[in-house]
């Protein structure tokens, strides 16, 4: 394995030991080291720095000392930045080239305008020995700032192989269990696994926890280490299982292992996705009844609804064709609070006054976000709404109050 | 602190209270009412943390659990040790309400697990620059450099707002705070000064449906990359229901998370435990009648789902009793009523022979007994004396009786007498229980129900009883528990037929609820009652469910319902010519269409105007409009156009349209 590393600047064992830490990378940074000399680098993440403040400090401490990020004025600007990088180059000159590694630069993107065409060019800007590297999980097409910028050199590191995933998580092994155990358990977990993930740090996860479920029956005595077929027998059931649960994060894996320590007792403990259900009171509910009536039945229909003797409404007229059986697709619309209320006030089935108490409930299911505010907070006058919740939802909470919803909405006529 | 500021308003008011009575009654009737006041109090305090007791001992168990988990070092928790602990609270939708639960979990934190914790909510939270800020100075008490706001001087203490900050301090804090553990170099003590040496970071989302999901996730990100120096751990205050964690993070977030679900009772079994301690006990003399009750619970089931409001509106039937009833020295514990019943004025004697209850009472006595109770205070004393411990008997019978007939008529299909105790209290405090269509209904069923099933509740009723202290129900309870042998016995006879004696049994125990229902009358026919219920629905109503709209409208169509000047009342309850100007304006607005010319509107008014100046109708200038009534006329205007009842519209430039409907 060795011998794909190799730079006069590091010594062979140093590289060994990167090679250890980055297994089956060793072409890219093999690449990477000849491209590169000895590193004084300042890596940053850009999910981290919230403001570009917070980034020119970090790459002034990891250059120049915490004494030279001290020179920053209050919300610096860029060009302050240049120029206090220029300040301290003159006085500590580059031996090597210094880098700047960004993690997650596709997050600059979002950042001012001028921040990503400069990093680009900072080694103009700063006259020194700069390199930029950034790290990002979207193709460099989609960064491309409009104007005067220079290419990056592009440098693609494939996915994993499956034999990559195989060797890596290998190393993993349980300090008292043989490597070739664990090894081949990977091997079982991959078989399950691989079809549906690929994330090398959430299969890492997974193998930590259902490894114990793996070793109960070397535990328990029952089979030994090198019957394979035996234990996959065993824990093939249990990976499928988890796979509809932990993998997608309906239960934490805390409770995972509870389960597994109490044994299967037939689902009986809930994922998050189980407790859909929201009690709420029962002005509260026809209220969002009413918010999701307006939201997805066109105006012009509430008086074929809502008032009893409408007269008649030619059936062709009231059905438009193309209006029809789209509103649920196109999703809900804004509605003002005074339609909200008609619709209210006519299915509900006892006399409401309109108390401050059902105004507020209004606003507390804003709040909730069961309801969206469309304009905005500082708007007194006619405030507008969206309802934000789905079709089953609100027949669950129809169903409570015995609401025939299907029946008040224009796309089930 | 509302409970706090309920007292306080109470205590502000005592003193006037004091000068009313003082001319009767001295120091003494003071006492009684605060004493009340300060006993449901506590009470209340006590109730709250039993309330949340349960949730709250979990999460500080998850806590600890948390952070000694952290300290393991085996394989499989070093695997698991870059995903943070979460705790998804869910709370239910009365969000006022968790204001105290998280204030009691921030203090049993800080207190029992660990000194760094801070709470976060949304609204201070809109971007991730904020959100880190507050957690920073909450954790670190230090000002946190912001860079947008120039006006903060350049603080010397102020850092740097990001989570590297926050993790140097953390490592530079528990190293001070490890050099004392080492020092001393116990090794038994080692683990424990280990654990103490890294406390957890616990950080509080009060209301997690607020944050913006994206602020969320870069925030969690970030966490996660500083977890292996900073142990973190958050808790979600989720007020609606678990599934919104997953619709606000992504999988690649919530996959940095390991989260564990905690579900609070639900809002009805909290009410069910108020009503259950506050309510339902003989113990505590202040009692509400049926329709205030019927106010409380319905604010309570329709409108909030709030405990807290709850009971405030019980706390405000109680200040409005005895501010109110003069009567109400009386309701308080045995002892102390006895007393005040001795020291009551002429005026209070008075008081109490106008009471309905007690004229119902004289009417029963014989002639000369009237007289006597009418005319001779001492002799009146010594009834009320009588009256007063009936009225605590009748008490300390009613609630075991009515928790029995509950639990009988409880496991009936269809529950004919409710589902729910306050129902059936509710039922029972309108009217004569047994005369009730579903009373009735509720016995045949019971008739019919297996035998086992009624043996059960039985026992059940048995153990009621056996709690309660009243002679009568001692008695009771002796008696059930005679017929319950008898049960048995019958039971190892009689097993081959089986219906026969099943049935006959049944009768017997229908018998023996007949004696019970002579315990459950309805308040209002116990004489005196007023002393200890309150009755009036319409103030709880009017001060707890707020009608803005009705109000306005009051205040413009009959302006003397607030004002309170005789001048401004017509003898026909129109509005008098000398009203304030809006009210004017608002009445001739209402006899208008959709449309208001402005101009003839102001001719109006300027006539009912001078109307009010009294000038003579037959004058030239009578109705004429001058600058001053066209400025008052402008400005009531622009007042109704403000409180929305017009609006200015496109289609005639002179005109305003009116939005509101029906007239005069």
């Amino acid at each position: 394995m060795t011998g794909v590393l190799h730079h006069p600047g590091y010594a062979d064992e140093k590289l060994q030991r990167v090679e250890q830490l980055i297994p089956c990378r060793e072409l890219q940074a093999g690449m990477l080291v000849s491209l590169m000399g000895q590193l004084p680098h300042a890596a940053v993440s850009c999910v981290e720095c919230v403001s570009a403040a917070l980034l020119y400090e970090r790459v002034l401490t990891s250059f120049f000392g915490r004494s030279a990020a001290s020179f920053l004025p209050r919300s610096p600007s860029l060009s302050e930045f240049v120029r206090l990088y220029r300040h301290q180059r003159s006085q500590s000159p580059a031996e090597q080239t210094r880098y700047i590694v960004m993690e997650k630069a596709e997050l600059l993107r979002d950042a001012d305008a001028n921040l990503l065409p400069a990093l680009l060019r900072l080694q103009e800007l700063v006259d020194d020995n700069i390199t930029v590297i950034l790290l990002s999980e979207i193709v460099w097409e989609k960064f491309r700032p409009n104007t005067g910028c220079f290419e990056p050199l592009l440098l693609h590191f494939p996915d994993y192989s499956k034999g990559e995933l195989q060797q890596i998580l290998s190393t993993d092994s349980h300090p008292s269990y043989s490597a070739e155990l664990y090894s081949s358990y990977i091997n079982i977990l991959l078989g399950v696994f691989y079809s549906v993930c690929r994330d090398l740090r959430e299969l890492r996860h997974l193998a930590a926890l259902n490894f114990n479920k793996f070793c109960e029956p070397l535990t328990e005595g029952k089979v030994k280490e090198t019957e394979t077929h035996k234990l996959w027998r065993n824990i093939e059931p249990h990976l499928k299982k988890a796979m509809q649960t932990v993998y997608i994060r309906e239960v934490s894996s805390l409770q995972w292992e509870q389960m597994q320590q109490t044994e299967d007792e037939g689902g009986a403990l809930r994922g998050l996705s189980a407790h859909t259900h929201v009690e709420l009171p029962y002005y509260s509910k026809f209220l969002l009844i009413a918010a999701y009536l307006a939201s997805y039945n066109p105006a012009r229909t509430d008086k074929r609804f809502f008032v009893k003797h409408h007269g008649k409404i030619r059936k062709t007229n009231f059905l438009k064709k193309n209006e029809k059986t789209s509103n649920h697709l196109l999703g809900p619309k804004p509605f003002a609070l005074d339609r909200l209320l008609a619709i209210f006030y006519s299915v509900v089935d006892s006399r409401v006054a309109p108390t401050a108490s059902i105004f507020s409930q209004i606003s507390s299911l804003v709040t909730l976000q069961l309801l969206t505010q469309i304009s905005h907070t500082d708007q007194l006058d006619a405030p507008k709404y969206k309802c934000s919740i789905s079709l089953d939802f609100i027949s669950a909470v129809s169903r409570t109050v015995n609401f025939d919803i299907v029946k008040y909405l224009y796309d089930f006529l | 602190t509302c409970v706090h500021s309920f007292f306080q308003g109470c205590f502000v008011f005592k003193p006037s209270s004091k000068k009313r009575k003082t001319r009767s009654l001295g120091e003494t009737c003071v006492n009684p009412k605060s004493k009340n006041i300060t006993w449901i109090y506590v009470l209340l305090e006590v109730l709250q943390e039993e309330l949340n007791k349960k949730i709250l001992d979990s999460l500080l168990d998850f806590a600890k659990k948390c952070s000694t988990t952290r300290q393991h070092c085996d394989w499989a928790s070093k695997m698991r040790a870059n995903e943070i602990p979460t705790a998804a609270l869910v709370l239910g939708v009365n969000v006022p309400d968790h204001d105290m639960t998280f204030q009691s979990l921030f203090d049993l934190l800080k207190h029992s697990v660990t000194p760094h914790v801070v709470s976060v909510q949304a609204k201070e939270c809109g971007v991730l620059k904020h959100l880190l800020k507050r957690v920073l100075e909450g954790l670190m008490d230090v000002a946190v450099d912001d860079d947008d706001e120039e006006e903060m001087e350049q603080n010397p203490r102020s850092v740097h707002c990001s989570l590297s900050t926050l993790s140097d301090w953390y490592t530079a804090k528990t190293k001070v705070t490890a050099t004392p553990g080492k020092k001393r170099n116990v090794q038994d003590e080692d683990e424990h000064h280990h654990h103490h040496q890294t406390p957890p970071v616990v950080i509080i989302f009060k209301d997690l449906e607020g944050f913006n999901p994206r602020v969320l996730q870069d925030f969690i990100s970030i966490c996660s990359r500083y977890i292996d120096r900073l142990p973190l751990m958050f808790i979600f205050g989720i007020a609606t229901s678990p599934s919104t964690v997953q619709h606000m993070l992504p999988h690649s977030v919530s996959s940095l998370l390991c989260i564990e679900l905690f579900q609070s009772l639900s809002c009805t079994q909290h009410l069910a435990t108020v009503i259950d301690k506050l309510i339902l006990t003989a113990q505590f003399p202040f009692k509400l009648n049926g329709k205030v009750m019927q106010v409380l619970i319905s604010i309570f089931l329709y409108h909030d789902f709030s405990v807290r409001n709850f009971i405030k509106g019980l706390q405000l039937a109680l200040l409005e009793h005895f501010h109110s009833q003069p009567l109400s020295i009386l309701c308080c514990k045995k002892k102390e009523a006895l007393l005040n019943v001795t020291l009551l004025s002429g005026r209070d004697l008075e008081t109490v022979r106008q009471l309905p209850s007690f004229i119902r009472f004289v009417e029963k006595q014989e002639a000369g007994e009237q007289v006597k109770l009418m005319t001779d205070d001492d002799h009146l004393k010594e009834a009320c004396q009588k009256l007063i411990k009936d009225l605590r008997k009748y008490h300390k019978s009613y609630y075991p009786v009515l928790r029995c007939l509950h639990t009988l008529t409880s496991l009936l299909p269809r529950y004919p007498l409710g589902k729910q105790i306050r129902e059936l209290h509710l039922i029972c405090l309108e009217k004569n229980v047994w005369e009730n269509e579903d009373y009735q209904s509720a016995m045949k069923l019971l008739k019919m129900l297996a035998k086992d099933e009624l043996i059960t509740s039985l026992r059940k009723c048995s153990e009621i009883l056996s709690s309660a202290k009243s002679k009568k129900m001692k008695k009771a309870f002796t008696e059930l528990d005679e017929l319950l042998a008898k049960f048995k016995h019958l039971d190892g006879k009689l097993e081959k037929i089986n219906d026969i004696p099943s049935l006959t049994l049944c009768y017997k125990k229908i018998e023996r609820l007949s004696p019970c229902r002579c315990h459950l009358p309805p308040p209002e026919s116990q004489t005196l009652y007023e002393v200890c219920y309150y009755s009036s629905s319409a103030t709880v109503r009017r001060h707890l469910n707020a009608t803005p709209r009705t109000s306005i409208q009051t205040a413009l169509s009959s302006p003397c319902f607030y004002l309170q000047n005789e001048s401004l009342k017509n003898e026909d309850g129109t509005v008098s010519n000398s009203a304030p100007d809006i009210c004017i304006a608002y009445k001739l607005h209402l006899e208008c269409g959709r449309l208001i010319n402005l101009y003839d509107w102001l001719e109006a008014y300027a006539t009912v105007v001078s109307a009010a100046e009294g000038q003579d109708p037959d004058c030239d200038t009578f109705g004429k409009v001058d600058d001053v009534k066209h400025a008052r006329f402008i400005r009531s205007v622009s007042e109704l156009e403000f409180l929305g009842f017009i609006k200015s519209t496109r289609q005639k430039t002179d005109h305003v349209a009116r939005l509101t409907w029906g007239g005069c």
